[in-house]
Protein backbone atom coordinates (compact mmCIF):
# COMPACT_ATOMS: atom_id res chain seq x y z
CA UNK A 1 0.00 0.00 0.00
CA UNK A 2 1.19 3.52 -0.65
CA UNK A 3 1.75 6.28 1.86
CA UNK A 4 -1.59 7.83 0.93
CA UNK A 5 -4.65 6.39 2.60
CA UNK A 6 -8.34 6.77 1.79
CA UNK A 7 -9.93 9.55 3.93
CA UNK A 8 -11.84 7.26 6.31
CA UNK A 9 -8.71 5.23 7.13
CA UNK A 10 -6.68 8.39 7.41
CA UNK A 11 -8.71 9.63 10.35
CA UNK A 12 -8.68 6.22 12.05
CA UNK A 13 -4.95 5.70 11.67
CA UNK A 14 -4.50 9.22 13.04
CA UNK A 15 -6.28 8.18 16.25
CA UNK A 16 -4.24 5.00 16.50
CA UNK A 17 -0.87 6.73 16.07
CA UNK A 18 -1.91 9.53 18.42
CA UNK A 19 -2.48 6.93 21.15
CA UNK A 20 0.99 5.46 20.53
CA UNK A 21 2.57 8.92 20.61
CA UNK A 22 0.76 9.99 23.77
CA UNK A 23 1.71 6.77 25.57
CA UNK A 24 5.36 7.45 24.77
CA UNK A 25 5.29 11.11 25.72
CA UNK A 26 3.49 10.67 29.01
CA UNK A 27 5.39 7.62 30.26
CA UNK A 28 8.61 9.25 29.02
CA UNK A 29 7.85 12.30 31.11
CA UNK A 30 7.24 10.11 34.16
CA UNK A 31 10.59 8.36 33.57
CA UNK A 32 12.30 11.76 33.39
CA UNK A 33 11.08 12.50 36.91
CA UNK A 34 13.82 10.15 38.17
CA UNK A 35 16.55 12.39 36.78
CA UNK A 36 18.58 13.46 39.79
CA UNK A 37 16.53 11.29 42.14
CA UNK A 38 17.41 7.72 41.16
CA UNK A 39 18.09 5.36 44.08
CA UNK A 40 21.56 4.68 42.65
CA UNK A 41 23.51 6.56 39.98
CA UNK A 42 23.12 3.78 37.41
CA UNK A 43 19.35 3.92 37.70
CA UNK A 44 19.31 7.68 37.56
CA UNK A 45 21.12 7.35 34.23
CA UNK A 46 18.96 4.44 33.09
CA UNK A 47 15.62 6.17 33.68
CA UNK A 48 16.95 9.41 32.20
CA UNK A 49 18.05 7.55 29.06
CA UNK A 50 14.77 5.68 28.86
CA UNK A 51 12.95 9.01 29.12
CA UNK A 52 15.05 10.42 26.30
CA UNK A 53 14.35 7.35 24.15
CA UNK A 54 10.59 7.56 24.76
CA UNK A 55 10.52 11.26 23.90
CA UNK A 56 12.36 10.42 20.68
CA UNK A 57 9.74 7.78 19.93
CA UNK A 58 6.93 10.20 20.73
CA UNK A 59 8.46 12.75 18.34
CA UNK A 60 8.70 10.08 15.63
CA UNK A 61 5.00 9.26 15.99
CA UNK A 62 3.91 12.92 16.24
CA UNK A 63 5.94 13.58 13.08
CA UNK A 64 3.93 10.86 11.32
CA UNK A 65 0.81 12.75 12.40
CA UNK A 66 2.19 15.94 10.85
CA UNK A 67 2.09 14.01 7.58
CA UNK A 68 -1.58 13.22 8.25
CA UNK A 69 -2.47 16.92 8.59
CA UNK A 70 -2.13 16.81 12.36
CA UNK A 71 -0.34 20.15 12.56
CA UNK A 72 2.91 20.79 14.34
CA UNK A 73 4.43 18.01 16.51
CA UNK A 74 5.25 20.44 19.36
CA UNK A 75 1.71 21.82 19.33
CA UNK A 76 0.33 18.29 19.54
CA UNK A 77 2.52 17.54 22.53
CA UNK A 78 2.25 20.81 24.40
CA UNK A 79 -1.02 22.54 23.55
CA UNK A 80 -3.64 19.84 24.10
CA UNK A 81 -5.51 19.45 27.35
CA UNK A 82 -5.91 16.20 29.25
CA UNK A 83 -9.27 15.27 27.65
CA UNK A 84 -7.56 15.36 24.25
CA UNK A 85 -4.80 12.96 25.28
CA UNK A 86 -5.22 9.33 24.21
CA UNK A 87 -2.62 7.61 26.40
CA UNK A 88 -3.48 4.64 28.59
CA UNK A 89 -3.96 5.64 32.23
CA UNK A 90 -1.03 3.39 33.19
CA UNK A 91 1.35 5.95 31.70
CA UNK A 92 0.07 8.92 33.70
CA UNK A 93 0.05 7.42 37.21
CA UNK A 94 2.53 9.17 39.51
CA UNK A 95 6.03 7.75 39.47
CA UNK A 96 5.52 6.28 42.95
CA UNK A 97 8.46 4.43 44.45
CA UNK A 98 11.23 2.84 42.40
CA UNK A 99 9.43 -0.52 42.42
CA UNK A 100 6.34 1.01 40.85
CA UNK A 101 8.25 2.85 38.13
CA UNK A 102 10.17 -0.31 37.35
CA UNK A 103 7.14 -2.58 37.16
CA UNK A 104 5.10 -0.06 35.20
CA UNK A 105 7.86 0.36 32.66
CA UNK A 106 8.45 -3.37 32.39
CA UNK A 107 4.77 -4.02 31.63
CA UNK A 108 4.76 -1.12 29.18
CA UNK A 109 7.97 -2.11 27.39
CA UNK A 110 6.75 -5.63 26.91
CA UNK A 111 3.42 -4.38 25.52
CA UNK A 112 5.30 -2.09 23.19
CA UNK A 113 7.63 -4.87 22.07
CA UNK A 114 4.70 -7.11 21.16
CA UNK A 115 2.78 -4.33 19.43
CA UNK A 116 5.77 -2.96 17.48
CA UNK A 117 6.66 -6.45 16.25
CA UNK A 118 3.22 -6.62 14.66
CA UNK A 119 3.23 -3.01 13.45
CA UNK A 120 6.52 -3.60 11.64
CA UNK A 121 4.35 -5.56 9.17
CA UNK A 122 1.80 -2.76 8.77
CA UNK A 123 0.57 -2.08 5.24
CA UNK A 124 1.08 1.63 5.95
CA UNK A 125 4.80 2.10 5.20
CA UNK A 126 5.50 5.15 7.43
CA UNK A 127 4.11 3.30 10.45
CA UNK A 128 5.88 0.04 9.58
CA UNK A 129 9.21 1.86 9.24
CA UNK A 130 8.83 3.72 12.52
CA UNK A 131 7.85 0.51 14.34
CA UNK A 132 10.79 -1.43 12.91
CA UNK A 133 13.14 1.31 14.04
CA UNK A 134 11.74 1.82 17.52
CA UNK A 135 11.46 -1.85 18.47
CA UNK A 136 15.24 -2.25 18.21
CA UNK A 137 15.80 0.49 20.80
CA UNK A 138 13.12 -0.92 23.07
CA UNK A 139 15.11 -4.14 23.46
CA UNK A 140 17.43 -2.29 25.85
CA UNK A 141 14.50 -1.12 27.95
CA UNK A 142 13.20 -4.64 28.19
CA UNK A 143 16.62 -5.95 29.17
CA UNK A 144 16.77 -3.34 31.92
CA UNK A 145 13.29 -4.08 33.31
CA UNK A 146 13.61 -7.85 33.14
CA UNK A 147 16.97 -7.82 34.92
CA UNK A 148 15.67 -5.66 37.76
CA UNK A 149 12.40 -7.52 38.28
CA UNK A 150 14.34 -10.80 38.52
CA UNK A 151 16.97 -9.25 40.76
CA UNK A 152 14.47 -7.76 43.18
CA UNK A 153 12.40 -10.95 43.18
CA UNK A 154 15.40 -12.61 44.83
CA UNK A 155 16.02 -9.63 47.07
CA UNK A 156 14.17 -10.70 50.19
CA UNK A 157 10.74 -10.08 51.66
CA UNK A 158 10.80 -6.32 51.62
CA UNK A 159 11.79 -6.06 47.96
CA UNK A 160 9.23 -8.68 46.98
CA UNK A 161 6.48 -6.90 48.90
CA UNK A 162 7.27 -3.59 47.17
CA UNK A 163 7.16 -5.24 43.76
CA UNK A 164 3.91 -7.08 44.47
CA UNK A 165 2.24 -3.86 45.65
CA UNK A 166 3.46 -2.15 42.50
CA UNK A 167 2.17 -4.98 40.37
CA UNK A 168 -1.26 -4.86 42.03
CA UNK A 169 -1.57 -1.22 40.98
CA UNK A 170 0.11 -1.37 37.56
CA UNK A 171 -1.24 -4.60 36.12
CA UNK A 172 -4.94 -3.64 35.93
CA UNK A 173 -3.94 -0.26 34.50
CA UNK A 174 -1.79 -1.96 31.84
CA UNK A 175 -4.96 -3.36 30.27
CA UNK A 176 -5.62 0.17 29.03
CA UNK A 177 -2.65 -0.18 26.67
CA UNK A 178 -4.73 -2.62 24.65
CA UNK A 179 -7.95 -0.61 24.61
CA UNK A 180 -8.82 -0.32 20.91
CA UNK A 181 -9.36 3.10 19.37
CA UNK A 182 -12.65 3.78 17.66
CA UNK A 183 -12.81 2.16 14.22
CA UNK A 184 -9.87 -0.13 14.93
CA UNK A 185 -11.74 -2.85 13.01
CA UNK A 186 -11.40 -0.85 9.77
CA UNK A 187 -7.67 -0.50 10.28
CA UNK A 188 -7.31 -4.20 11.02
CA UNK A 189 -9.33 -5.12 7.93
CA UNK A 190 -7.01 -2.98 5.80
CA UNK A 191 -3.93 -4.66 7.28
CA UNK A 192 -2.69 -1.44 8.85
CA UNK A 193 -2.65 -2.55 12.49
CA UNK A 194 -3.00 -5.82 14.45
CA UNK A 195 -6.16 -6.42 16.50
CA UNK A 196 -5.48 -5.08 20.01
CA UNK A 197 -7.03 -8.20 21.53
CA UNK A 198 -4.36 -10.31 19.82
CA UNK A 199 -1.60 -8.02 21.01
CA UNK A 200 -2.97 -8.25 24.55
CA UNK A 201 -3.10 -12.04 24.35
CA UNK A 202 0.52 -12.24 23.16
CA UNK A 203 1.54 -9.91 25.96
CA UNK A 204 -0.19 -12.04 28.60
CA UNK A 205 1.41 -15.20 27.19
CA UNK A 206 4.80 -13.73 28.04
CA UNK A 207 4.14 -11.65 31.10
CA UNK A 208 2.04 -14.05 33.17
CA UNK A 209 4.53 -16.97 33.18
CA UNK A 210 7.42 -14.56 33.71
CA UNK A 211 5.85 -12.98 36.79
CA UNK A 212 4.61 -16.30 38.14
CA UNK A 213 8.00 -17.95 37.81
CA UNK A 214 9.54 -14.99 39.64
CA UNK A 215 7.12 -15.78 42.46
CA UNK A 216 4.61 -12.95 42.03
CA UNK A 217 0.85 -13.20 42.05
CA UNK A 218 -0.64 -11.85 38.85
CA UNK A 219 -3.49 -9.63 40.02
CA UNK A 220 -7.06 -10.12 38.95
CA UNK A 221 -8.82 -6.78 39.00
CA UNK A 222 -10.90 -4.34 37.06
CA UNK A 223 -9.14 -2.98 34.00
CA UNK A 224 -8.54 0.76 33.86
CA UNK A 225 -9.94 1.70 30.47
CA UNK A 226 -11.02 5.00 28.94
CA UNK A 227 -7.61 6.55 28.24
CA UNK A 228 -8.00 6.02 24.48
CA UNK A 229 -11.19 8.12 24.68
CA UNK A 230 -9.79 10.97 26.74
CA UNK A 231 -10.82 9.71 30.18
CA UNK A 232 -7.98 10.26 32.60
CA UNK A 233 -7.09 10.48 36.24
CA UNK A 234 -6.35 13.83 37.87
CA UNK A 235 -2.66 12.89 37.61
CA UNK A 236 -2.58 13.58 33.88
CA UNK A 237 -3.65 17.23 34.29
CA UNK A 238 -1.00 17.66 36.97
CA UNK A 239 1.61 16.16 34.67
CA UNK A 240 0.54 18.35 31.73
CA UNK A 241 0.60 21.48 33.91
CA UNK A 242 4.26 20.83 34.64
CA UNK A 243 5.26 19.51 31.20
CA UNK A 244 3.49 22.16 29.11
CA UNK A 245 4.10 25.25 31.26
CA UNK A 246 7.10 26.56 29.36
CA UNK A 247 5.76 26.01 25.85
CA UNK A 248 2.40 27.52 26.74
CA UNK A 249 4.10 30.57 28.25
CA UNK A 250 6.38 31.11 25.26
CA UNK A 251 5.98 28.84 22.23
CA UNK A 252 8.94 30.56 20.55
CA UNK A 253 11.30 29.77 23.44
CA UNK A 254 14.46 27.96 22.41
CA UNK A 255 16.56 25.92 24.83
CA UNK B 1 28.99 25.69 -11.23
CA UNK B 2 28.09 22.02 -11.32
CA UNK B 3 28.77 19.82 -8.32
CA UNK B 4 29.30 16.09 -8.50
CA UNK B 5 27.93 13.46 -6.17
CA UNK B 6 31.51 12.43 -5.39
CA UNK B 7 32.42 15.95 -4.26
CA UNK B 8 29.50 16.00 -1.86
CA UNK B 9 30.36 12.60 -0.35
CA UNK B 10 33.94 13.75 0.11
CA UNK B 11 32.81 16.97 1.81
CA UNK B 12 30.55 15.01 4.17
CA UNK B 13 33.68 13.35 5.58
CA UNK B 14 34.32 16.73 7.24
CA UNK B 15 31.04 16.62 9.16
CA UNK B 16 31.59 14.85 12.47
CA UNK B 17 29.40 13.22 15.07
CA UNK B 18 29.42 15.80 17.90
CA UNK B 19 29.49 12.98 20.46
CA UNK B 20 32.47 11.19 18.82
CA UNK B 21 34.25 14.10 17.14
CA UNK B 22 36.78 12.03 15.18
CA UNK B 23 34.07 10.00 13.42
CA UNK B 24 32.33 11.46 10.37
CA UNK B 25 28.67 11.11 9.48
CA UNK B 26 29.74 8.99 6.51
CA UNK B 27 31.77 6.58 8.67
CA UNK B 28 28.87 6.41 11.10
CA UNK B 29 26.70 5.17 8.24
CA UNK B 30 23.88 7.66 8.63
CA UNK B 31 24.04 9.08 5.10
CA UNK B 32 21.53 7.17 2.97
CA UNK B 33 21.84 9.00 -0.33
CA UNK B 34 23.29 12.02 -2.07
CA UNK B 35 21.65 13.48 -5.16
CA UNK B 36 22.89 16.41 -7.19
CA UNK B 37 21.02 18.31 -9.87
CA UNK B 38 23.08 21.16 -11.26
CA UNK B 39 24.14 22.86 -8.06
CA UNK B 40 21.13 21.82 -5.97
CA UNK B 41 21.92 19.04 -3.49
CA UNK B 42 19.70 16.63 -1.61
CA UNK B 43 21.16 14.54 1.20
CA UNK B 44 19.12 11.83 2.93
CA UNK B 45 20.17 10.84 6.43
CA UNK B 46 18.79 8.43 9.02
CA UNK B 47 19.05 8.59 12.82
CA UNK B 48 21.12 6.15 14.87
CA UNK B 49 18.87 6.26 17.97
CA UNK B 50 15.61 8.12 17.28
CA UNK B 51 15.93 10.32 20.37
CA UNK B 52 19.52 11.30 19.60
CA UNK B 53 19.93 15.04 20.21
CA UNK B 54 22.98 15.07 17.92
CA UNK B 55 20.84 14.46 14.82
CA UNK B 56 19.65 18.08 14.36
CA UNK B 57 23.26 19.23 14.85
CA UNK B 58 24.55 16.81 12.22
CA UNK B 59 21.74 17.82 9.89
CA UNK B 60 22.72 21.47 10.24
CA UNK B 61 26.42 20.59 9.90
CA UNK B 62 25.73 18.76 6.64
CA UNK B 63 23.71 21.65 5.21
CA UNK B 64 26.40 24.13 6.14
CA UNK B 65 29.23 22.03 4.68
CA UNK B 66 27.38 21.43 1.41
CA UNK B 67 26.52 25.13 1.09
CA UNK B 68 30.23 25.88 1.51
CA UNK B 69 30.86 23.76 -1.60
CA UNK B 70 28.84 26.28 -3.54
CA UNK B 71 25.49 24.53 -3.67
CA UNK B 72 22.65 26.94 -4.39
CA UNK B 73 20.04 24.84 -2.58
CA UNK B 74 20.58 22.14 0.04
CA UNK B 75 17.88 19.83 1.29
CA UNK B 76 18.78 17.47 4.15
CA UNK B 77 16.00 14.99 4.62
CA UNK B 78 15.57 12.51 7.49
CA UNK B 79 14.25 9.08 6.49
CA UNK B 80 13.81 6.03 8.74
CA UNK B 81 14.12 3.50 5.95
CA UNK B 82 16.31 1.60 5.36
CA UNK B 83 16.77 1.42 9.12
CA UNK B 84 20.20 2.25 10.52
CA UNK B 85 21.98 -0.58 12.27
CA UNK B 86 25.31 -0.44 14.07
CA UNK B 87 26.70 -2.82 11.42
CA UNK B 88 26.83 0.24 9.18
CA UNK B 89 29.63 1.77 11.24
CA UNK B 90 32.75 1.71 9.07
CA UNK B 91 35.90 -0.20 10.12
CA UNK B 92 37.79 3.12 10.23
CA UNK B 93 35.29 4.46 12.80
CA UNK B 94 35.51 1.28 14.87
CA UNK B 95 39.27 1.67 15.09
CA UNK B 96 38.94 5.31 16.15
CA UNK B 97 36.42 4.42 18.86
CA UNK B 98 38.95 1.99 20.38
CA UNK B 99 41.47 4.81 20.74
CA UNK B 100 39.17 6.81 23.02
CA UNK B 101 38.20 3.85 25.21
CA UNK B 102 34.89 3.23 23.47
CA UNK B 103 34.29 -0.41 22.54
CA UNK B 104 32.69 -0.69 19.10
CA UNK B 105 29.43 -2.65 18.78
CA UNK B 106 29.69 -6.31 17.77
CA UNK B 107 28.44 -6.97 14.24
CA UNK B 108 25.15 -8.83 14.38
CA UNK B 109 23.80 -9.13 10.82
CA UNK B 110 20.35 -8.04 12.00
CA UNK B 111 20.26 -10.57 14.83
CA UNK B 112 20.30 -8.08 17.66
CA UNK B 113 18.52 -10.44 20.07
CA UNK B 114 21.35 -12.91 19.82
CA UNK B 115 23.96 -10.26 20.53
CA UNK B 116 22.04 -8.96 23.53
CA UNK B 117 21.99 -12.45 24.99
CA UNK B 118 25.75 -12.55 24.60
CA UNK B 119 26.51 -9.08 25.96
CA UNK B 120 29.55 -10.19 28.00
CA UNK B 121 31.37 -10.91 24.74
CA UNK B 122 32.57 -7.34 24.50
CA UNK B 123 36.29 -6.74 24.42
CA UNK B 124 37.85 -4.16 26.67
CA UNK B 125 39.12 -1.28 24.48
CA UNK B 126 42.11 -0.83 26.82
CA UNK B 127 43.49 -4.36 27.24
CA UNK B 128 41.44 -6.40 24.71
CA UNK B 129 40.34 -8.87 27.38
CA UNK B 130 36.90 -10.45 27.06
CA UNK B 131 36.61 -10.78 30.82
CA UNK B 132 34.10 -7.94 30.89
CA UNK B 133 30.67 -7.43 32.40
CA UNK B 134 27.76 -5.19 31.45
CA UNK B 135 27.16 -2.80 34.33
CA UNK B 136 24.39 -0.74 32.78
CA UNK B 137 22.73 -0.90 29.36
CA UNK B 138 22.43 2.89 29.62
CA UNK B 139 25.27 5.36 29.72
CA UNK B 140 26.20 9.00 29.21
CA UNK B 141 24.50 9.13 25.81
CA UNK B 142 21.66 7.08 24.30
CA UNK B 143 24.07 5.08 22.17
CA UNK B 144 26.41 4.01 24.98
CA UNK B 145 26.38 1.24 27.58
CA UNK B 146 28.67 0.93 30.61
CA UNK B 147 30.96 -2.07 31.05
CA UNK B 148 33.63 -3.11 33.54
CA UNK B 149 36.80 -5.01 32.64
CA UNK B 150 37.90 -7.50 35.29
CA UNK B 151 41.30 -7.99 33.65
CA UNK B 152 42.49 -4.40 33.84
CA UNK B 153 39.92 -3.22 36.36
CA UNK B 154 38.74 -0.37 34.18
CA UNK B 155 35.22 0.75 33.55
CA UNK B 156 34.63 1.54 29.87
CA UNK B 157 31.88 2.56 27.50
CA UNK B 158 30.53 0.62 24.58
CA UNK B 159 28.76 1.97 21.51
CA UNK B 160 25.59 -0.12 21.74
CA UNK B 161 24.64 -2.60 19.07
CA UNK B 162 21.42 -1.62 17.33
Amino acid sequence: MSNTLPPNLQSSIFDYILALADDELVIGHRASEWTGLGPILEEDIAFSSIAQDELGHALTFYTLLEGLDGGDADDLAFLRGSAEFRNAQLCELPRGDFAFSLVRHFLYDLAEAVRLDRLADSAYPPLAQAAAKIRQEEKYHLMHGRTWVQKLARGGDEARAHLQTALDLAYPAAAGLFEPVEDEAELVAAGLVPPSAEVAASWREVVVPFLSSAGFTVPVGTSHLGGRYGQHTEYLSQLLDAMQALYRTDPEASW
Amino acid sequence: MNLTVGQVWEALEDVKDPEIPMVSVVELGIVQAVEVEGDAVRVVITPTFTGCPALPMMREGIAERVRALGASAVDVEVCLSPRWTSDRIAPSARAKMQTIGLAPPPRHADRLDLVLELTPLVRCPYCASSDTVLENPFGPTLCRAMYYCHACQQPFEQFKAL
